[in-house]
C-alpha cells in the first residue's frame, strides 16, 4: 500500500503518490455515496473524536458523516466551550481524550502547529481539520479530487488561487499539494493580503486579476474573512468586489473550460459573483462538498488501515 | 593560594594571541605570565588545552525575584560555572522588575550568598520597565548597579524615552537597548518570510529591528548617553550600526550565541525551544553578524539566558514562551564558529569576555598581570552529545538537546579559586 502515513497533517509530509492513494479510494467512495444504502464496515468499532477547538458547521459535519458512513463511532467535542475555559492547557485535553482509546482523532484549532504538538503526545492517528493559517489537508484533497474529475488531470494545468492567500490555511496546503503534483501556480490578490517570502514560492505573484486570470484551467476562490474587510488589510468590501471579486468580466480572461471553485461558506458579491457562484457550466462549488465526504471517508479509512498494521491486528479487508 | 598554569594555550583577547605558555595567578588576581612557579604554587598542568579568561556574560535572566522555579542564583551560577561563564550580568526583567535600590540590594545580596560565580546587576531604565518613568539612576548607580535596561519590554514614549536617556548621560549611566519597533513585531513569533508563511506563524520583517535601532541612535544623538544595543541580530542593522559608530556616537552592540548558530528553519515543525526574542533570522543574516562581529560592527556576544519552565514551553509556538537557557552551551555552541573557522579564538573572547567587561567597566576579560584570576580552562575538541536533563540551570529549555557539540570546560576559577572541576 503506498499511503504510509500515521496522522494527516499537512499536505506538506506527502508524497505524490500517497496523495494519489488517496484520491483513487476516494473515487470509489463518491460511488458508495451516490447510492442509497451508504454504509461501510471500514471503521467498523473504531472510535473517532471530532474536537473542534473553533467553530465548524461544514468541515465537521462532513468528517462526522465520513466517519458514520465507514461504521465508526463519532463523538464530537465543542472544546471551544468546554476544558479550555478553565485553563486546561491542549495537551492535558488531548491526554484526557487519550486515556479514552480514540482511534481516530480530528482536530481543528486556531493556532498554527497545535495540531502537530497533539499528535506528538497521543498513540491514535490524527486528523488536521485545520489548525491556524498553516494547513488543512483534507481541503486540498477534496480539491484535487474536483479537478482530477473535472479535468481528467491533476497535472501540467494552470491554477489561479485569488483572493486572501496570506491568512488561507486553504491556500497553504493546497499550493504545497499543487506544486508536488506539478501545475503551474498563480497567485492573485492584493499585496496586503499576500504572505511574506511569497516571491520565493515558486508561484507566479499578481495583484491585476485579469492577467492572472489569463488562460487558467481552474479558478480557485478564497473567502475573506469579514475581520480584514475593514480598512486594514483592504480598504473597503466594494473595492475589494471592484478589484478582485469574479465576476464574468474577469472570468472571461481565464480558459472558456476554466472551473471555478470555492471552499466556502461563500460571500456573493464580496469575493464571488453570485451567478457566476450558480453557474452549474462552470462552479464546482457543489462539487467540492460531495468530494470532502469521501476524501475524509478515504484518508480515515487508510489511516485506520495503518494504525491496525500498527497494533498488529488482523487487518479487516475493506471492499467499497 | 598560588596556581602556577603549565602548558596551557593562552587565549588573550586583548593581544589577540592564541599560544602556549604559563600563567601565575596569586591572591585573586594574576601575578605572571611565562614565569618560573613560584615555591609552594599548586601547579596545574593544563596538557596543552585552552587557558582563557573567564567569560562575562551580558544579558542573563535569573528567576531572582518572583520565578525561582525557574532560576535561581544557585542554579544560575552552578550553570555559569559549568559553562566556563565567570561574571554573569544579570538582567532586571524580573517579577517584580529590579527597579528600585531596595531590591537592587536584595537580590544582591542573595547572589553574594549563592552563587560561586561573579554575578553584577543591571537595574530598569524605567520604573516597572513601563517605559514611562525613569528610575532613581543615581541611587541604583550608588548599589552596584552595572547598566541599566528595559530587556525586551520597548518604550515607545520617546519622550520619556529620551529623559531617561539625558538623565542617565548626566551620571555617565551605561544604557542598554533592544533595538524593535514594536507596533511591527507585535504577536510575531518567528521571522517573516518562505518560512514563516509556510507554517502560517505570524512573523516580523527584520527591518523592525532597524527602525528600532534607528529611533534609539537618534535619542543617543541627541542625550548622548552611552548606549549598547542587547542584540543586533539582521544585516539590515549593520550599516546604521557603522554609521553610528562611524560619526562617534558612544555605541556597542552585542548578539546572543543562538543567532549566531542557528538560523529561522531550524524551528522545523513548530519546536517552542528555538522560539526566541528576536526571532532566529534568515542563514544570510546569520553569516553576516558572524562577519559583523569577526569585524568588530559586533562587539559583544552573550548567551540571553532565558529559562522557561516545561510547561510553558508545551505549548502551540504562538502561545509558548520566548527564549533559550544558554549558561552551559554558550562555550561549545561558540566553539562551533571557531571551528568552522569563522572565528578565532582570541576573537570569540574578546567578544564573549574582553568587550563585555569593557564596556560595563569592569576589571575581567584580560589575561594582564593585576588582571582578576577569573580564568576558563577547557578543550576545544571535546566532543559530547548534549542531554538537555543533564544541565545545571533549573530549566532545561535549551535548542541544542540531543546535538552534538565540541568544547568541553575542564575547570572554571573565579578570583583564582577553583569553582568548577570536570569529573567532580
Amino acid at each position: 500500500m503506498s499511503f504510509r502515513a500515521r496522522h494527516l497533517l499537512g499536505i506538506e509530509h506527502l508524497a505524490p503518490d500517497e496523495i494519489r492513494a488517496v484520491l483513487d479510494l476516494a473515487d470509489r467512495y463518491v460511488d458508495l455515496n451516490r447510492r442509497t444504502i451508504k454504509s461501510s464496515d471500514a471503521l467498523a468499532g473504531m472510535t473517532q473524536i471530532n474536537m473542534f477547538f473553533e467553530n465548524s458547521t461544514r468541515t465537521q459535519a462532513s468528517f462526522e458523516l465520513a466517519g458514520k458512513r465507514l461504521g465508526a463511532d463519532v463523538m464530537n467535542m465543542s472544546v471551544a466551550q468546554s476544558s479550555v475555559k478553565k485553563g486546561e492547557t491542549l495537551i492535558d485535553t488531548a491526554l484526557t481524550l487519550n486515556a479514552m482509546h480514540p482511534d481516530l482523532l480530528v482536530v481543528r484549532h486556531p493556532s498554527s502547529g497545535a495540531v502537530n504538538l497533539l499528535a506528538s503526545k497521543v498513540n491514535c492517528a490524527v486528523l488536521n481539520a485545520g489548525d491556524g493559517k498553516h494547513e488543512h489537508p483534507t481541503q486540498a484533497l477534496l480539491d484535487a479530487l474536483t479537478i482530477r474529475r473535472a479535468k481528467g488531470r491533476i497535472q501540467r494545468l494552470t491554477v489561479a488561487i485569488c483572493g486572501d492567500i496570506a491568512h488561507s490555511r486553504v491556500a497553504r496546503s493546497n499550493l504545497i499539494l499543487l506544486g508536488k503534483m506539478e501545475n503551474r501556480i498563480r497567485l492573485i490578490g492584493p499585496p496586503t493580503l499576500m504572505p511574506s517570502g511569497v516571491a520565493e514560492f515558486g508561484c507566479e505573484v499578481f495583484d491585476d486579476m485579469r492577467e492572472g486570470l489569463r488562460g487558467a484551467d481552474v479558478v480557485m476562490m478564497l473567502r475573506l474573512q469579514k475581520e480584514r474587510m475593514d480598512g486594514g488589510f483592504i480598504p473597503s468590501e466594494r473595492e475589494y468586489y471592484h478589484r478582485y471579486g469574479l465576476d464574468a468580466d474577469k472570468l472571461a480572461f481565464a480558459s472558456p473550460e476554466a472551473i471555478v471553485m470555492h471552499p466556502g461558506p461563500m460571500n456573493r458579491g464580496v469575493e464571488i459573483d453570485g451567478e457566476i457562484a450558480d453557474d452549474i457550466n462552470r462552479s464546482v462549488i457543489q462539487d467540492q462538498v460531495e468530494m470532502g465526504v469521501a476524501v475524509r471517508m478515504a484518508c480515515m479509512d487508510l489511516l485506520a488501515r495503518n494504525l491496525r498494521s500498527e497494533r498488529g491486528a488482523k487487518a479487516t479487508g475493506v471492499m467499497v | 593560594m598560588t596556581l602556577h598554569f603549565t602548558n596551557a594555550r593562552l587565549i588573550d583577547p586583548e593581544a589577540g594571541t592564541d599560544e602556549i605558555g604559563s600563567l601565575t595567578v596569586s591572591g585573586g588576581v594574576i601575578t605572571a605570565r611565562d614565569g618560573a612557579a613560584p615555591a609552594g604554587a599548586r601547579i596545574v598542568d593544563c596538557g596543552g588545552k585552552c587557558l582563557a579568561p573567564g567569560i562575562v556574560d551580558l544579558g542573563v535572566k535569573i528567576g531572582e525575584p518572583g520565578e525561582r522555579h525557574r532560576e535561581s542564583f544557585k542554579s544560575a551560577g552552578l550553570a555559569a560555572a559549568a559553562g566556563g561563564v565567570t561574571t554573569i550580568i544579570a538582567r532586571p526583567d524580573t517579577t517584580p522588575a529590579i527597579d528600585t535600590p531596595e531590591v537592587l540590594e536584595f537580590v544582591t545580596r542573595r547572589a553574594a550568598e549563592a552563587s560561586p560565580v561573579r554575578i553584577r546587576h543591571m537595574a530598569a531604565l524605567t520604573k516597572g520597565r513601563q517605559g514611562h518613568e525613569m528610575t532613581e539612576i543615581g541611587f541604583l548607580l550608588d548599589a552596584g548597579a552595572v547598566a541599566f535596561t528595559d530587556a525586551d519590554a520597548v518604550s515607545t514614549d520617546t519622550k520619556a524615552l529620551g529623559r531617561a536617556f539625558t538623565y542617565a548621560r548626566s551620571l555617565g549611566a551605561l544604557v542598554i537597548g533592544h533595538p524593535q519597533e514594536p507596533g511591527l513585531s507585535k504577536g510575531a513569533a518567528v521571522t517573516s518570510g518562505k518560512f514563516a508563511s509556510l507554517r502560517g506563524l505570524p512573523g516580523v520583517h527584520p527591518i523592525a529591528e532597524r527602525m528600532g535601532f534607528d529611533r534609539d541612535m537618534a535619542l543617543v544623538e541627541l542625550s548622548g548617553v552611552a548606549y549598547h544595543a542587547d542584540q543586533v541580530t539582521s544585516a539590515r542593522t549593520l550599516p546604521a550600526l557603522a554609521r553610528a559608530k562611524a560619526n562617534r556616537l558612544d555605541v556597542t552592540a552585542g548578539i546572543s550565541i543562538h543567532h549566531l548558530t542557528l538560523n529561522e528553519i531550524d524551528v522545523g515543525d513548530y519546536r517552542t525551544f528555538f522560539k526566541l526574542t528576536p526571532p532566529l533570522r534568515s542563514e544570510e543574516d546569520r553569516l553576516a553578524m558572524v562577519d559583523a562581529v569577526a569585524e568588530g560592527v559586533i562587539d559583544v556576544i552573550c548567551s540571553m539566558h532565558t529559562p522557561a519552565d516545561e510547561e510553558s514551553k508545551r505549548l502551540p509556538f504562538e502561545e509558548a514562551a520566548s527564549g533559550a537557557v544558554a549558561l552551559e552551551t554558550f562555550l561549545p555552541a561558540a566553539m562551533r564558529l571557531y571551528h568552522a573557522e569563522a572565528l578565532s579564538l582570541p576573537q570569540l573572547w574578546r567578544a564573549m569576555s574582553l568587550n563585555p567587561a569593557r564596556r560595563l567597566g569592569l576589571p575581567q576579560g584580560r589575561l594582564a598581570l593585576g588582571a582578576p584570576a577569573d580564568l576558563v580552562l577547557f578543550d576545544p575538541d571535546a566532543p559530547f552529545v548534549l542531554d538537555r536533563f543533564r544541565l545545571r540551570s533549573k530549566s532545561k529549555n535549551t535548542p541544542f538537546d540531543g546535538q552534538r557539540m565540541e568544547g568541553k570546560v575542564l575547570a572554571t576559577y573565579v578570583g583564582g579559586t577553583p569553582v568548577f572541576e570536570a569529573g567532580e
